[in-house]
């Protein structure tokens, strides 16, 4: 019974991400797209928020915002995978439900 | 006929600096028609929106706060509130405002909608819904 | 678009709903009542009133389902119940009423 987090905001603008991944639990993934996907580049203030649930939540990225803002694979936290339109509808159709974090 | 499906509203919006708040509690109104299993809950800055003594006279806008207290006339009779969401505002329970349901099947006595959860907790309340809405 | 009571003007929205809830008064009432061909009794004021009381404490017009259930508490079960309401209010109870009631149009009912 797992749950698709979906996070779309910037870590540096809200709590979204934070509160996030605070509330996920074993097994549940998260989804950072559009403005969410700079919560997935290394060396930052909130990379270790993310860090500290490796192994327990799966954390995807959606690969044309991060190419739209200029991201480079190899700048992202390890274990965070890449994924395209189909792979994140793939994500949903995996989970049990959805769920946005505004 | 269908089995009624869990629903959970999750706000985490404070009430006035932005629509959220009002389009989230409209939404459960009209769809509490449906006769679903309805809960909401509140979290990060959504449990502003149930702070005590809120008077909107001076912005020209609605104060929604008194339809929470309408809700359990709705069937919806479970309001999730995050513990630590209040502790980091500086809030206590006593800061927010009472909202009661009456229970049809306990001779209409009035009974706290208000359920005082800690993070673990509403994680899993989450977890435990057909379907999550944001707002 | 307006109500004319007694020499002035209520504007109404394109249904016939006050655009302003504070303008109402019970000849404004009787007013909207008889544009919908309505004949205010003391029935009809009973649910009125019980709209504009809902609508103050809650700052919510109540859904049909709901109006009725809280009548039937309040009034007695032969109150209480679509059949009655909608002898009152052919065109929707809550609508109607609401509309009379000088409160908005009920969110998402008949």
């Amino acid at each position: 019974m797992t749950t698709l987090h979906m996070v779309n905001k910037s870590p540096f603008e809200r709590n979204a991400m934070k509160s996030c991944l605070a509330h996920a639990l074993e097994g549940d993934g998260v989804i950072l797209f559009e403005d969410g996907v700079y919560g997935a580049v290394k060396g930052s203030a909130v990379t270790g928020d993310i860090q500290g649930k490796a192994g327990a939540v799966k954390v995807y990225v959606l690969g044309p915002d991060l190419a739209a803002r200029g991201i480079a694979d190899g700048r992202l936290i390890e274990g965070i995978k890449v994924v395209d339109y189909p792979g994140f509808v793939d994500l949903v159709t995996s989970h049990e439900r959805t769920q946005s974090w505004l | 006929m269908s089995v009624a499906k869990k629903f959970l509203y999750v706000n985490r919006k404070a009430p006035y600096g932005t629509i959220y708040a009002l389009e989230s509690l409209e939404v459960v109104l009209i769809g509490a028609a449906f006769d679903q299993n309805v809960s909401l809950a509140f979290l990060d800055d959504g449990v502003f929106q149930l702070a005590k003594g809120q008077d909107t006279k001076g912005l020209g806008v609605k104060n929604f706060s008194p339809t929470f207290r309408a809700l359990g006339d709705y069937g919806v009779t479970k309001l999730y509130v995050e513990k630590e969401s209040l502790a980091e505002r500086g809030l206590t329970e006593d800061d927010l405002m009472p909202v009661t349901y009456e229970d049809e099947n306990d001779g209409f006595a009035e009974k706290p909608s208000l359920i005082f959860v800690d993070r673990a907790e509403l994680a899993r309340v989450m977890r435990d819904q057909d379907v999550v809405l944001s707002f | 678009m307006a109500y004319t009571v007694n020499g002035t003007t209520v504007e109404h929205d394109e249904e016939g709903y006050l655009t302003d809830l504070n303008e109402w008064n019970e000849d404004i009432a009787l007013e909207i009542a008889k544009a919908q061909n309505l004949e205010m009794n003391e029935e009809r004021w009973e649910v009125v009133n019980f709209l504009r009381n809902y609508y103050d404490e809650y700052q919510v017009a109540p859904a049909i389902r709901v109006l009725t259930k809280a009548l039937a508490k309040t009034m007695g079960p032969e109150k209480g119940n679509n059949k009655y309401l909608y002898e009152l209010f052919p065109y929707g109870p809550a609508k109607q009423a609401c509309m009379i009631a000088g409160l908005p149009k009920p969110t998402g009912c008949v």
